[in-house]
């Protein structure tokens, strides 16, 4: 059951325009955050260095999430649903095999279990994202802003934009992704392992139906995965997430369409058919980086900022959204309780509760591609052996399913069916 | 095991139910009051645990919404030993008018400076509430405070005066038990966690004797609830009453 939504909270200092939150970063986990927390009555101001018409521009450039039933949860609760459910595909199996020898493990929930999540587009994501946005009063959004200067005293937040201009309000929250400034600022220091690996994205159309099935094919390199996308007619899509060495990422995003094709058909064995197109090709370095510490005085980190895992099990936007429907139940409760939404004991309760959580879930992910990138006969029937051992293991599967959903560890209420 | 209990004056001088060696003590801690890593670290830590008790409270008591913003609203309250605003300021955030009463001085004015810069508007008045005039409120407020105070019946009594008819009063106070005496008095002080001469073990009170002193002021008192300390959840209400608990109070 959602929070109720209280329509008649506004902070004193409304009145010029002080908010409850600062959020820096309005990307996908900073645009829920502000959603969420205006429909517990939470005002903010969201800063977007990105022009949003550029965000949503049309194409199908393969960059999509993997939406947990508790994410989905989240965005049902927030009033999103009605605009997303039509573009998403339901992942009705993840099929796990080692450069498609045989031993496959087949994650596939019994009917009564529900599917293991949604692909969306990004595009769709924030499409509907940024369309509420701007229908909700409790959110002022600025986009095309440069934050130059951040600070945070005793009573309040405040961050001055290039134009001159200085928001305020009374939690700053540091929502830019991995490379968040804000973090930096705060001199938090963050764990890093780079695999030395990039991920290319890019979406395809294929000649066979998906049915629904996320395939993760692990090869020396990493894995290649295939995410099932709504097909637009009469094509059929998946979103690719291929990982290479780093020293063959600027080759293998020059080749030409063609030759780029045949490498992915290669890797996929056929198993949906040929490929007919690829839309643009990009890339990002993979790692795995973490804060010990996500809060500090009147800040909290959310999403990439905090902790950024191997996309390998589709959990890192996940992570995020689990970062939102958190701090947005404390700072609710925070509120209910005449606490301010810089309250260091109600960071300090958020700090708790994600803290762990996405460090287990980081951990488990890097422990899995450390399995799956190691080369050689040995070690391949090694991972084999251990996938043959997950497939028969009931409890050891749905640990998995369940970390795939979201739904295993203190969820938040906003993200409960 | 340091045995930091130290025997005050307990005798009643007159109206007045303060030591002053108590409002001297705290007082002096006046300074860090606000800073949540500070000498009242502690009582940084208590407060959403005893917020949540009052929140309940005040719903329970006027039929509020229990998702209501402003639960308070059009409702005066008095919190009696505020220190420096630690439970004026949620008050304040929750609607209603408030006073706020400490017998330092020091704290007094801490809490009117953190209330200004926090932007609320909030009474803050430095005495006895024994000897000083301020009227009748709907909520009166009373944490961790009798068990410091010289006498504990005519504090009972100036608290139940201040009461409004139709009014709730909410104290917390630590229970006189041999775990208390252990964990609040003795090992909190010695690591530090609570500033060493806080507490005075014999002057705490259990439940029962509460019941008997607020009965003796014309007030009867509710079920008592625990806060108690586990690693998983930290502080925490519950059913568990030998360290810390609060009580609700209402003209009997």
């Amino acid at each position: 059951m959602a929070l109720g939504r209280r329509k008649d909270y506004r902070n004193e200092k409304a009145m010029d325009d002080t908010r409850d939150l600062l959020i820096l970063g309005g990307g996908l986990v900073g645009m829920t955050l502000a959603l969420a927390a205006a429909r517990q009555g939470l005002s903010s101001h969201v800063v977007d260095r990105a022009d949003p018409a550029e965000l949503t521009a049309e194409g199908f450039d393969g960059r999509a999430s993997a939406i947990s039933t508790a994410s989905w949860n989240l965005f049902r609760n927030i009033g999103l649903a009605p605009a997303l459910e039509p573009h998403g595909c339901p992942i009705e199996a993840i099929a796990v095999t080692d450069q498609l020898r045989p031993g496959r493990i087949d994650f596939r929930p019994e009917a009564h279990e529900g599917s293991l999540g949604r692909m969306f587009a990004n595009r769709t994501l924030r499409l509907a994202l940024f369309e509420a946005a701007t229908q909700e009063p409790l959110i002022a959004w600025h986009s095309r802003a440069e934050v130059v200067a951040r600070d945070r005293g005793e009573h309040a937040v405040s961050a001055r934009l290039a134009d001159g201009r200085t928001l305020r309000a009374a939690l700053m929250v540091g929502a830019e992704g991995r490379m968040s400034p804000t973090r930096e600022a705060a001199g938090l220091a963050i764990a890093n392992w780079r695999y030395g690996h990039r991920a290319i994205i890019a979406g395809l159309e294929h000649a066979d139906p998906h049915r629904g099935v996320a395939w993760e094919i692990f090869y020396p390199a990493g894995p290649f995965a295939l995410l099932p996308m709504r097909s637009g007619d009469p094509a059929h899509r998946s979103a690719l997430v291929w990982t290479v060495d780093e020293k063959d990422a600027a080759g293998t995003l020059k080749l030409s369409d063609r030759a780029f094709r045949a490498e992915v058909e290669k890797r996929m064995g056929g198993v949906l058919g040929g490929v007919r197109a690829v839309g643009p090709r990009s890339s990002f370095p993979l790692g795995f980086h973490h804060t010990a510490r996500i809060t500090a005085h009147r800040l909290a980190l959310a999403g990439d900022s905090a902790h950024g895992i191997h996309p390998i099990a589709g959990q890192g936007l996940n992570l995020g959204l689990r970062d939102v429907g958190a701090l947005v139940e404390v700072l609710a409760e925070g509120a209910r309780l005449g606490l301010e939404p810089g309250d260091a004991q109600m960071l300090a309760r958020y700090e708790r509760w994600r803290g762990l959580d996405s460090f287990m879930v980081a951990l488990a992910t890097d422990g899995l591609t450390r399995l799956f990138g190691v080369p050689g006969r040995t070690a391949s029937l090694v991972r084999r052996a251990g996938m043959a051992g997950v497939q028969r293991l009931p409890a050891l599967k749905h640990w998995f399913m369940d970390e795939a959903r979201g739904v295993s560890g203190d969820v938040p209420e906003l993200m409960r069916g | 095991m340091v045995d930091a209990t130290i025997s005050g004056e307990t005798n009643s001088t007159g109206g007045q139910t303060i030591r002053p060696d108590e409002a001297e003590h705290f007082g002096a801690l006046a300074q860090d009051w606000w800073d949540p890593k500070g000498s009242s670290a502690m009582l940084h830590r208590l407060n959403p645990v005893r917020l949540a008790f009052v929140r309940e409270a005040i719903d329970a008591h006027w039929q509020g919404d229990p998702r209501g913003a402003r639960p308070l609203a059009g409702r005066s309250a008095i919190d009696v030993g505020c220190g420096a605003g630690l439970l004026c300021e949620p008050l304040a955030r929750l609607g209603a008018a408030v006073t706020g009463v400490d017998a330092a001085p020091e704290n007094v004015a801490a809490a009117a400076s953190h209330a200004r810069g926090a932007g609320l508007d909030i009474r803050y008045v430095a005495g006895d509430i024994a000897a000083l005039d301020l009227g009748t409120f709907d909520l009166v407020t009373s944490m961790e405070v009798i068990e410091h105070v010289a006498d504990k019946r005519a504090f009972l009594a100036a608290l139940a005066e201040r009461l409004a008819p139709g009014g709730l009063m909410i104290l917390s106070t630590p229970n006189r038990t041999a775990r208390s005496r252990m964990v609040l008095v003795g090992a909190a002080e010695a690591v530090g966690a609570i500033p060493r001469g806080t507490h005075h073990w014999e002057d705490f009170v259990t439940p029962d004797e509460l019941r008997g002193l607020l009965a003796e002021a014309g007030l009867a008192m509710g079920e008592p609830r625990g806060i108690a300390f586990s690693p998983g959840k930290g502080l925490h209400l519950s059913d568990d009453l030998a360290l810390n608990y609060l009580v609700t109070a209402r003209r009997a």
